[in-house]
């Protein structure tokens, strides 16, 4: 029971410095404008469906997985081993 | 005059080896092959494009090419199910992750899990502000009791990867190389954009309990005792990740 009473009161007090700042209002002040705000880091943030560019490139469909050029997983090294380079994936494809 | 059934249009589609559908013609009654064949590389290079707009992160490790081979077979499996382009993409991270030849990279279905969930929240519905002063002087058992709903924007992706900087590593030059330990992400919109938060093991048992729809007293419960419940409250509350407060 002293624990929930000690909870209770921690609530109020991290809740009461927020409330002092009153930011609570300013974010619906503002209009939501889709795609303004999404270049750069948030490009992905929009999804596809929110421009209408045109095609115009080929699409080549293929059966087999044949990994070719390198992303940038290949720089990542995370310690169990398993996260090897677009090297050892091409090694481990399957003969078809 | 329509002498070709949807059906028959449909399914040529998305395999190029099914025959141009018979009868299809343009207006000068000559035979439509060619034209169908644009509008069918159009279908497929356009939903790959929209997987690549959707899924930076996975691209930028996978590499261009790879990942338009990798989207090409994705997107032949699974077309879309609604015409809502900016959702499209539910299915690939469970698909990165059966693809065997991708199985040496495990974490990209949690990068392409948490693209998506930042897309999720990018078009959730605004809610209003919440007002912190619902949280004084409540008595301990109306607050145990009480149910914390989060915004329909707020998100909560776990991994046992270093998402977050593997995620970072991916999009943004000159990001960190990613460390060894796993990293859950809330994803939260103050105003306009989804912004991420890295959140520790007991703060994403709090709230994913919160978004399951415990209560409080059993949020806390889910969190365990390394929950650190002001600073988690605090982030959640300068955030905008909190609708109300039900008593």
């Amino acid at each position: 029971m002293s624990k929930t009473l000690k909870t209770a009161a921690l609530v109020g007090a991290v809740a009461a410095s927020f409330t002092a700042h009153g930011t609570a209002a300013t974010a619906m002040e503002k209009e939501k404008c889709f795609g303004v705000s999404l270049a750069g880091q948030n490009d992905c943030a929009a999804g596809p469906g929110t421009t209408c560019a045109g095609s115009s490139t080929v699409d080549y469909q293929g059966n087999a997985w044949t990994l070719v050029d390198a992303g940038t997983c290949g720089d990542i090294e995370l310690p169990d081993g398993r996260m090897g380079s677009l090297e050892a994936l091409e090694r481990d494809l399957p003969k078809s | 005059m329509i002498t070709v059934s949807q059906d028959a249009f449909r399914a040529g589609l998305l395999d190029a080896r099914v025959p141009v559908p018979e009868g299809l013609k343009d207006n000068e009654g000559r035979s439509a092959g060619r034209r169908y064949a644009v509008y069918r590389n159009n279908v497929a290079v356009s939903l790959r494009e929209a997987l690549e707009t959707g899924f930076p992160a996975v691209a930028s490790l996978l590499g261009k090419e790879n990942f338009a081979m990798v989207a090409g077979h994705f997107l032949r499996q699974s077309p879309p199910a609604s015409p809502l382009m900016m959702h499209y993409g539910e299915g690939f991270p469970a698909f990165l992750e059966a693809a065997e030849p991708l199985a040496h990279i495990p974490y990209l279905g949690d990068i392409a899990r948490l693209e998506l969930a930042q897309r999720a929240s990018y078009h959730a519905a605004d809610c209003p502000a919440f007002d912190p002063a619902v949280f004084q002087d409540l008595s301990d058992e109306t607050l145990m009791a009480g149910y914390l709903v989060l915004a329909p924007a707020t998100k909560l992706v776990k991994s046992r990867w270093p998402m977050l900087s593997i995620y970072r590593y991916a999009t943004q030059p000159g990001a960190a190389k990613p460390g060894a330990a796993p990293e859950n992400v809330l994803i939260t919109r103050p105003e306009f954009d989804p912004v991420l938060h890295p959140l520790d093991a007991a703060a994403a048992g709090f709230v994913q309990a919160c978004l399951s729809g415990a209560n409080f007293g059993a949020a806390l419960e889910a969190a365990g005792p390394d929950f650190d419940l002001p600073n988690t409250l605090s982030l959640l509350l300068s955030s905008g990740a909190i609708a109300q407060l039900k008593l």
